[in-house]
């Protein structure tokens, strides 16, 4: 068998159903031996329906898969001798150590004992979990569970690699370290499918196969994907005054499909066959200049769905002016939060002025989820203080919680609620009663569009709905202060560009938001960032200002993700050099 | 590319398995409470709690009559060690005692007591009231009342022939008659119900709801190897749980072992075929933590409890329930450990038992195995 | 309308929704705990009827005769299997195919004849500690029956009894007048528990719970709105049994109707305080449904539904103290047939009242130190 030509995967006619939806309409693609091969689509679009069909974990309606030479159904024993497989939901048991669960994958997967140092060894040094070998799973951050999912399923060096969003709530440097871990293995010969939702993971692939709603839309080289937008993607370079502003007039015009904050520019797509033009005066009003750029494959991505959504959020127009006493609205100063002997955070102080999206950006582990539970109230710090709108949240916990809404990664929806009875449950919670309960449900019905889904349950829901759900939730007591806990981890770019809409739209409102993120595009939304890095804040500045400190010369143009590594990396050093 | 094949059962693999199973049971504080301080709080309530043996049973005399021979009758349950009497004159004053649980029954000796006994009259001498509220402790207290008021007349009047027919009562396995000795076989198959039914169920619903099973079944682990991976432990667990139950009820709490250890370690394994397998089907159905749970209740611990015949005599219960208790392996288990604790090593006895708790055994696994396919599919 | 009104109001109607919105765990809910009350009903007696017993009679005279015949006619024993020899006694008896044996000897009519005193040997099965003590008690009353009509004794005026024995509030010894206000107070501790005890960790698994705790909602509301579903189902589950106990099994109610209410609330509250208590320190469903069953099992079986409480040692009797469903039952058993008078009733109330306060109040401290 020459597997240089042979592709590793074939799949011929896919059909899966489940009760009440066509998860898979007929899919043909083959996956080729020594490449990394991206699984590219919107939510809901059947990536984990065929990753799970490829392991043989599901069956077909129609149509075969064969992995290797060997049929998913009839074979699905040897695949599992072939195959390494990483779920989704991390198939890590939280209460086994790291230790543990290597040598349990190593076990499962027959590792010989005298190959296991070396492969333990190389796993741990992959990963960089060598310092954690004897912590519980269920303690490790979101990335670090990622990376020892990835090294349990890299056990026994598998010819195909499947990995479903190995990517989700990973920091950058992490997310560094695993495509670093990929590609080596794609350079053994290695078959790897790569599932995301992240486009800049997708252009690095070395082919994608690009599913919408069961389809396959698209299969090739990103760049033939990309090369289509030739000529419709330009920037709006160093505008005066609010980007955001500007984003969502752009937005908001029809010519232009697509639309997002890059550094000091504006990056918009143009609809196909409209002229760049359309945003001109847009530009001209700002005394910006407009220059085409390269498109990117997330532009091309978008652009296949039919582009993103419009520039203004119906909830925001509805949303009341929040005019604040104190230019500060959330301060914290010294905080501190210990667990044990091991200091979570370590003496945190800053201000978050009244209308500003303030991002609490860090790897994984760096503190900063123990940082945002202190400021919204859920943890305790053991030193310093947190306030909301001047109150503090130790003394008036109560009366500072009503002027926060929240919103977590999992979304923290009632599943066993229809999605009215949540909403319902949400003004409740925050004491609207009567008539202005009914009101500001209808409105959030009408602005997120859930008409059609209020007695579904939330878990039926796509991600991006769910996600529109969470929102009105927490928006429901138009809160003055909101604080977004990873609000976009694992949604795609669509949905994403949506939530980013609705948040421009409150903070023009003046509308204060607290925000952590692991997409560095994000940052970019925001007006000042703050870096945490081994329990400590160490930068707090603009976005620009963050990139301008690790450009090397003037005319490099570092990115958000450059400036995160390049600053962490920073302090790495001087560490070193003590 | 091509590999040699691999044998459909790996040891490694299920160590493995096994192995992870053992480090969640002793990282789980909530298991180790049901494994380990569970059984030794429900075999010392056994002992000391539930026991059928009632001594002391307070009860009130009324003495209407004041002659000699009511005052000695009166004495005479004084003096009885089924008895802690409390007297009054009238029955008005130990009513109320009664409606309020204090008192579970009095006798009364009425006023012309005296006159009576001198006519020769013995029938309807005395009254007894029971507080018919407890059907055994009213029970009891008519039998044992009735039995000091025989030996009483019998005492009083030795010139008169003795009772015609005398009974002469022979507790086989169990001379005392303690009920702890009969009791505590029977809390141990409860505790074995709840460790190899209740906890599998758990454990395996906890897998599906995690996710985790997805990450296993991706492996070359076959479905055999996952279930007895995942099985072993509990399986060891509850042979230790009865190896040190056994110990208990020997030496603490001197309940007599009269077979041997092998037979008693012997007939926990087979027990523990149909309660894990039972647990492994409701979690396959189930595969969620709540609904396994009531499942493992209601199918599992209360049969074993209600229906196992360790308390209620089934024989007594109607054919319905009869026909019900066939399919509850405590039922034999329970039997069978108070035949190796009570009787011996009784082949004859035992050997139903256990084929019947390997047919039922081998009904649940044939179905765990029909249903559980390495699928996510429902 | 207060906001901390309106936010208990909605936290309620979503503890509500969560635990009936789905109608199979509706079904979960009602449906067992009806069928156990059925089943169980039943099930339990510790009556003793239709056993077998052995007889190996080496008397072949009028009495023996006579004695074999009021044995077999009674209702205690369905057959009596004839054992010829010694041996054949033991091995029905081992191997359990009856539960007593009855040895008649040689010389019994001749003795009953001749005035002597005449012995009956009864042998039992031991491991049958229970059904063989009352088995005895019933065959040793037929033996005195037969004796008395053999031959009357000089003092007997009339071959009765010399007590007249009368069973207060159930003059037949109804076992299931006992059984089923028992049951009924059983499955609703267990019902009750099981719900609380999985309120909070149910939300701490999935991670609702940090939403909740964001909002203005304090623990203390977290704790009341927690506590009422399990309260409501409580208290529909107890109606269902005692309807069922006074119109499907005909049991006599005496009592007070509106009293045993009170008394009801009292006690579910006090098992809601218990579960709420489980709950607050578990951090996943696993804990606290292994924890509701470590708490329930000892609580069922020390709390005198099986054997009375006064048989247990002191140490016991005051841990019994503490189990709420320990006074229920008296209530409910004095109120189905003692007509139980407004004073015992609160005798056994305020326990539970103490214990409800006791453990509500930890609840709330257990929630509040979460957030710390």
């Amino acid at each position: 068998m020459d597997s240089a030509t042979s592709p590793s995967i074939r799949i011929d006619g896919v059909v899966k159903r489940f009760p009440g939806v066509v998860a898979l309409a007929g899919i043909s693609a083959e996956i080729l031996p020594g490449r990394l091969t991206g699984l590219v689509g919107p939510d809901g679009a059947g990536k984990t329906t065929l990753m799970r069909l490829m392991t043989g974990l599901l069956r077909p309606d129609e149509g075969s898969i064969d992995v290797l030479g060997r049929n998913t159904v009839r074979n699905q024993g040897e695949i599992a001798h072939l195959a390494g497989y990483m779920p989704q939901r991390f198939g890590l048991y939280e209460d086994l150590s790291v230790m543990e669960n290597l040598q349990l994958y190593a076990d499962l997967r027959a590792l010989p004992p005298a190959q296991r140092r070396a492969t333990f060894g190389r796993l741990l040094e992959f990963t960089k979990l060598g310092p954690f070998t004897a912590r519980l799973a269920g303690k490790l951050s979101g990335g670090m569970k990622q990376k020892l999912g990835l090294a349990c399923a890299l056990m026994a060096r598998p010819d195909v690699l499947l990995l479903d969003e190995p990517g989700v709530g990973v920091d950058p440097v992490s997310r560094q370290d695993l495509w670093r871990m990929v590609s080596e293995l794609t350079g053994e010969g290695m078959a790897v499918v790569w599932s995301t939702a992240y486009l800049d993971e997708a252009e690095q692939c070395a082919s994608v196969l690009l599913l919408n709603e069961g389809k396959l839309e698209f299969s090739g080289k990103p760049a033939e994907l990309t090369h289509r937008l030739q000529g419709r993607s330009f920037r709006v370079v160093e505008p005066e005054g609010d980007r955001r502003r500007l984003l969502a007039q752009a937005l908001d015009l029809p010519s232009i499909s697509d639309g997002v904050i890059q550094g000091r520019s504006v990056r918009l797509v143009a609809r196909a066959g409209e002229p760049i033009d359309a945003a001109r005066p847009l530009a001209e009003a700002v005394n910006a200049r407009i220059e085409p750029v390269a498109p990117r494959f997330e532009d091309a991505f978008v652009d296949l769905l039919g582009g993103g959504p419009g520039g203004s959020s119906v909830i925001a127009d509805l949303m009341e002016p929040v005019d604040l006493a104190s230019d500060t609205a959330v301060s914290c100063s010294n905080l501190t939060r210990r667990f044990g002997d091991f200091t979570a955070t370590d003496r945190v102080t800053f201000d978050v002025r009244q209308g500003e999206i303030f991002g609490l950006l860090g790897p994984n582990g760096a503190g900063k989820s123990t940082t945002f539970k202190m400021l919204c109230g859920l943890l305790k710090p053991s030193e310093g203080s947190a306030h909301v709108v001047g109150l503090d949240l130790a003394r008036a916990a109560s009366a500072a919680k009503n002027q926060l809404g929240y919103m977590a990664q999992k979304f923290s929806l009632y599943g066993l609620l229809s999605v009215r009875q949540n909403l319902e449950f949400s003004a409740g919670v925050y004491g609207l009663a009567g008539a202005e309960k009914k009101g500001r449900i209808d409105e959030m019905i009408d602005a997120f569009e859930l008409g059609r889904f209020l007695d579904a349950a939330p878990n039926d829901l796509s991600l991006g709905y769910k996600q529109r759900l969470a929102l009105a939730c927490s928006l429901m007591h138009r809160p003055p202060v909101l604080f977004l806990d990873e609000p976009t981890s694992g949604v795609d770019p669509i949905t994403r560009r949506e939530f980013w809409t609705h948040i421009n739209g409150l903070v023009r409102k003046g509308v204060t938001v607290m925000v952590t993120t692991h997409f560095m595009d994000e940052a970019e939304y925001c007006d000042r960032v703050a870096l945490m890095y081994r329990a400590k804040l160490i930068a707090l500045d603009t976005p620009d200002a963050l990139k301008r400190q690790v450009a090397r010369h003037d005319d490099h143009e570092p990115t958000m993700e450059d400036a995160f590594i390049g600053l962490i990396e920073r302090i790495d050093a001087e560490e070193a050099v003590r | 590319m091509n590999r040699p094949s691999i044998p459909d059962i790996s040891l490694l693999r299920l160590i493995a398995i096994a192995r992870k199973e053992t480090y969640q049971i002793f990282r789980d504080p909530s298991t180790l409470l049901v494994a380990f301080v569970l059984p030794v709080v429900m075999l010392f309530l056994f002992a000391y709690a539930v026991s059928l043996d009632t001594r002391n049973v307070r009860i009130g005399v009324v003495l209407e009559s004041d002659g000699e021979a009511a005052q000695s009758l009166a004495a005479a349950f004084s003096g009885s060690r089924y008895f802690s009497v409390t007297p009054a004159r009238d029955r008005r004053e130990i009513e109320p005692a009664i409606v309020a649980g204090k008192l579970r029954g009095y006798v009364v000796i009425p006023q012309d007591f005296t006159n009576r006994l001198q006519r020769g009259r013995t029938d309807a001498l005395v009254q007894i009231v029971t507080d018919g509220t407890q059907p055994n402790t009213a029970t009891f207290v008519a039998n044992y009342a009735n039995g000091v008021i025989g030996n009483w007349i019998a005492t009083r009047n030795l010139a008169a022939t003795p009772a015609a027919i005398a009974v002469q009562p022979r507790f086989w396995f169990n001379p005392e008659m303690e009920s702890r000795r009969a009791l505590i076989p029977g809390a141990l198959s409860i505790v074995m119900t709840i460790i190899g039914t209740l906890l599998t169920a758990l454990v395996v619903a906890r897998e599906w709801e995690r996710g985790t099973m997805e990450g296993i079944f991706s492996t070359p682990a076959t479905v055999l190897e996952i279930l007895l991976g995942k099985l072993l432990p509990y399986f060891c667990l509850g042979l230790i749980a009865t190896g040190v139950g056994a110990m208990l009820a020997v030496w603490v709490f001197g309940v007599p072992l009269r077979g041997s250890v092998f037979t008693l370690l012997l007939l926990a394994s087979i027990f523990l075929i149909p309660a894990l397998g039972q647990g492994l089907l409701i979690s396959t159905l189930a595969r969620n933590q709540f609904v396994a749970a009531q499942l493992a209740l209601l199918s599992g611990f209360l049969p074993a409890f209600m229906l196992s015949g360790f308390l209620f005599e089934i024989s007594s219960m109607p054919k319905v329930i009869q026909f019900i208790t066939i399919i509850v392996p405590a039922r034999y288990f329970n039997a069978g450990l108070q035949t190796v604790f009570l009787a011996g090593d009784v082949w004859s006895l035992l050997l139903p038992s256990l084929g019947a708790l390997l047919l039922i055994g081998l009904v649940f696994f044939v179905v765990v195995l029909r249903k559980m396919r390495k699928t996510l599919e429902v | 309308m207060s906001a901390r009104w309106i936010r208990l109001r909605a936290q309620i109607i979503k503890e509500l929704l969560c635990l009936l919105r789905d109608p199979r765990s509706r079904i979960v809910l009602i449906g067992p705990p009806i069928i156990q009350l059925f089943v169980f009903s039943f099930a339990i007696t510790l009556e003793v009827k239709n056993i077998d017993v052995a007889l190996l009679n080496h008397d072949v005279g009028g009495a023996s005769v006579e004695l074999v015949q009021q044995i077999e006619s009674s209702d205690l024993v369905r057959r009596i299997r004839v054992a010829g020899s010694e041996r054949e006694l033991a091995e029905l008896i081992d191997a359990q195919h009856v539960l007593a044996g009855i040895v008649i000897p040689e010389t019994f009519s001749r003795d009953v004849a001749q005035g002597r005193n005449a012995t009956a040997q009864i042998i039992i099965d031991g491991r049958k500690a229970n059904a063989g003590q009352i088995a005895l008690g019933y065959l040793q009353t037929i033996v005195g029956h037969v004796g008395a009509t053999l031959r009357p004794t000089t003092m007997s005026g009339g071959g009765g009894d010399a007590a007249a024995v009368r069973h207060w509030f159930n003059p037949n010894l109804t076992y299931r007048w006992y059984v089923v206000p028992s049951l009924a107070g059983i499955l609703v501790t267990l019902v009750a528990l099981m719900v609380t005890a999985l309120s909070i960790a149910r939300e701490r698994e999935l991670g609702t719970f940090d939403q909740l705790l964001v909002s203005p909602c304090t623990p203390t509301e977290i704790i009341v709105a927690k506590g009422i579903p399990a309260f409501l189902v409580g208290i529909v589950l107890a109606s269902v049994m005692i309807g069922a106990a006074v119109f499907l099994f005909g049991i006599p109610f005496t009592g007070s109707l509106g009293l045993l209410f009170v008394c009801l609330m009292l006690f579910i509250l006090s098992l809601v305080g218990i579960g709420l208590m489980i709950s607050s320190i578990c951090s996943t469903q696993q804990q606290a449904i292994l924890g509701t069953f470590a708490v329930v099992v000892p609580a069922v079986i020390m709390s005198g539904f099986a054997t009375p409480v006064e048989n247990m040692p002191l140490a016991l009797q005051w841990i019994a103290e503490c189990i709420p469903l320990k006074h229920f039952l008296i209530i409910l058993q004095g109120s189905f047939l003692k007509a139980l008078p407004p004073a015992d009733v609160f005798a056994n109330a305020w326990p539970m009242a103490v214990i409800a306060v006791v453990t509500l109040t930890l609840a709330t401290l257990f929630v509040r130190s979460k957030l710390q």
